[in-house]
């Protein structure tokens, strides 16, 4: 069963008079379970392919597939509907909102999907568990370290069940006992919960825990294979 | 619903000084323009009421060709027997008073200096010249003085006249000669209005009657009412053959319009001073918009829609409406009410077009314009967060996760 397939994608991002071709013709299909890296060089177009994948851009031409669903048509909101409810991101920088706790940034996708606060309390403990983050769960971000707040990230990444979670450079700020951290933590709950994972990154640590590799150069694939999991 | 606040609460925290002295901008100009409507209507209510008071009364009745205009005393243009028509006007229950004036032109002369005046002939009985009671010194005239007069301060002071002293009179006459005559100062009288106070002097009717040869006739039957919501209900009432009845309202018709006037003044003002609190808010909003691009980049990409974060935006404008809101209706209330009590004293005003203004002007606040003001002041500040809010809700989210505008 795919999660994302991407048929013959293309973007192109146009500043002033300067068009830049970031993605060129992809074709890719992700399966469920699948725990993905993307890799390339800067401006090799993993991010491009990332945001695509989420639905956070639209591409210029060529045709995604998100959990059975055409994206290209789709408005702003609708996009905003199968992101809440299919997709989880997990950003380079630590994003999290800062006025709120972990526990009230865990908590927010589950508010925007409407669940009630029970449900909500359950899933929130639970995902700060796994994370091992229930010990600071009122903490505010500024008062978390780096990979402390990562794992929120992630926590509130996986809220709501999405079906694909979306980490871009997920270790680039950490260093390398948060980042393996981190990862340990990801490729659990991949085993555990069957989410799908994409990464896009060039840092070895998070390759080495893939379970197949896609390496983009100049915006096309160059090299699709599988690494089998450690 | 309570999320989007307490995230706006915390949002508003993070800027603590800055969402202070927007505010404080919204409380300063709600206060500004609160005591603003209270100066007004005090000033139109004190306005009307001293009007009223003084010099029209809340129903004339007239000789069918007077003119006011013109203060004659010929026999032609007065009402004969004033007397019997107060006291047959009297009898009508809504009547608080009713009792002829006779007005008529002169000038006052001590010594070198002279001054115009309006010479008024009262019923020194009568309650509706209770205002012209407040004596600064000496006695009211009795019915029967025949060479007593009351004179207001201003006047006095202007001619250096004590209670006790003399001044002589010019009167125009009814047969449209001159006469004049020696009158001694019995009181001294203020009615808190200089420019009114300045130009008026008081003798009792019989004397004014004599004294300008009107003989039995009187300028107008002066009414007051117990209340003058009345005035038209009453006046059709009245006897109308020969006679001209008119009402407050008729009477001070320029009065009226400026009442109207000034409340569209006001609105004016208002709109004029919430949108420049509008633009400070704005000001705020968006600069909060630009440095928080990528958290709702963040909010977007979990699936916040654009009308959350709108909604979002909107929370943060109703706390800071709220907040700066209550406060300066509160300053504005007590600013109002502390000046209500005290005035504000403008010194001589001057009259125009039969407008008499107090010396002093106390603010009176009603629950109307406060309420009108606090309702369009909030709906304003949030009216004008909706720019910024529309503005973040448009961001796209791989634009605002990059920080972009």
């Amino acid at each position: 069963m795919e999660v994302a397939k991407l048929t013959d994608v293309t973007r192109v991002y146009k500043i002033g008079e300067v068009e830049t071709r970031a993605l060129n013709g992809v074709s890719i299909t992700i399966g469920d379970g699948e725990f993905t890296s993307l890799v390339g060089p800067s401006g090799s177009g993993k991010t491009t392919l990332l945001q695509l994948i989420g639905c956070l851009d639209q591409p210029t031409s060529g045709k995604v597939i998100i959990d059975g669903k055409e994206t290209t048509n789709l408005n702003r909101n609708q996009r905003a509907n199968l992101r809440k409810g299919t997709i989880g991101f997990v950003f380079q920088f630590f994003a999290l909102i800062p006025t709120l706790t972990a526990y009230e940034n865990v908590e927010m996708p589950l508010l925007l999907n409407g669940k009630n606060s029970t449900e909500r309390k359950q899933r929130v403990l639970e995902l700060l568990k796994a994370v091992d983050m229930s010990e600071r769960a009122h903490h505010r971000p500024d008062q978390l370290s780096g990979g402390q707040q990562q794992r929120v990230a992630v926590a509130r990444a996986l809220a709501t069940n999405p079906k694909l979670i979306l980490a871009d450079e997920p270790t680039a700020n950490l260093d390398t006992e948060n980042g393996e951290q981190v990862m340990e933590i990801m490729k659990r709950l991949n085993k555990e919960t069957g989410t799908t994972f994409v990464f896009a990154t060039h840092d070895p640590r998070v390759i080495k825990y893939a379970t197949r590799v896609v390496t983009l150069r100049d915006g096309v694939i160059e090299k699709d294979n599988h690494t089998p999991a450690k | 619903m309570m999320n989007y606040f307490k995230m706006a609460y915390r949002n508003l925290g993070r800027h603590r000084r800055r969402s202070v002295l927007s505010g404080l901008a919204l409380a300063m100009g709600t206060a500004l323009l609160m005591f603003v409507a209270a100066f007004f209507q005090g000033e139109m209510r004190s306005s009307l009421e001293t009007t009223l008071r003084l010099n029209t009364g809340h129903i004339q009745v007239r000789d069918a060709d007077y003119d006011p205009d013109k203060l004659s005393v010929a026999w032609d243009y007065l009402i004969e027997n004033p007397d019997q028509v107060a006291a047959q006007i009297e009898t009508l229950d809504q009547v608080q008073a009713a009792t002829p004036r006779l007005l008529a032109s002169g000038i006052v002369s001590v010594r070198d200096d002279s001054s115009g005046v309006e010479i008024m002939g009262v019923d020194p009985a009568s309650s509706a010249n209770d205002p012209y009671r407040h004596l600064v010194s000496g006695d009211f005239v009795t019915a029967d003085d025949r060479e007593g007069i009351v004179i207001g301060y201003p006047l006095a002071e202007s001619l250096g006249l004590k209670v006790g002293g003399q001044l002589t009179l010019l009167i125009n006459t009814s047969d449209g000669n001159v006469d004049e005559q020696v009158f001694t100062v019995r009181g001294i009288f203020t009615t808190g209005s200089t420019a009114y106070d300045k130009g008026i002097v008081l003798l009792p009717l019989a004397k004014a009657q004599a004294f300008s040869g009107a003989e039995n006739h009187a300028s107008m039957i002066f009414v007051l009412l117990k209340d003058r919501e009345q005035a038209e209900a009453v006046a059709a009432a009245m006897p109308s053959q020969n006679f001209q009845v008119k009402t407050w309202r008729e009477l001070n018709s320029l009065l009226v319009l400026i009442n109207d006037f000034s409340n569209a003044y006001i609105t004016f003002i208002n709109l004029i001073v919430l949108g420049v609190t509008a633009t400070v808010i704005i000001n705020t909003l968006l600069m909060s918009v630009f440095e928080r691009t990528r958290e709702i980049g963040i909010l977007t990409a979990i699936g916040m829609k654009g009308r959350q974060i709108i909604t979002l935006f909107l929370a943060e404008a109703s706390l800071l409406a709220l907040g700066g809101v209550t406060f300066g209706s509160l300053a504005g209330w007590a600013l109002s009410a502390y000046f209500a009590k005290v005035g504000i004293y403008f010194g001589d005003l001057g009259i125009s077009q039969g407008m008499i203004l107090d010396d002093r002007i106390y603010p009176y606040l009603t629950l109307d314009s406060a309420i009108n003001l606090i309702v369009t002041a909030f709906i304003i500040t949030v009216l004008a967060s909706l720019y910024p809010a529309r503005l973040a809700s448009r961001m796209e989210p791989v634009e605002a996760l990059h920080g972009a505008k």
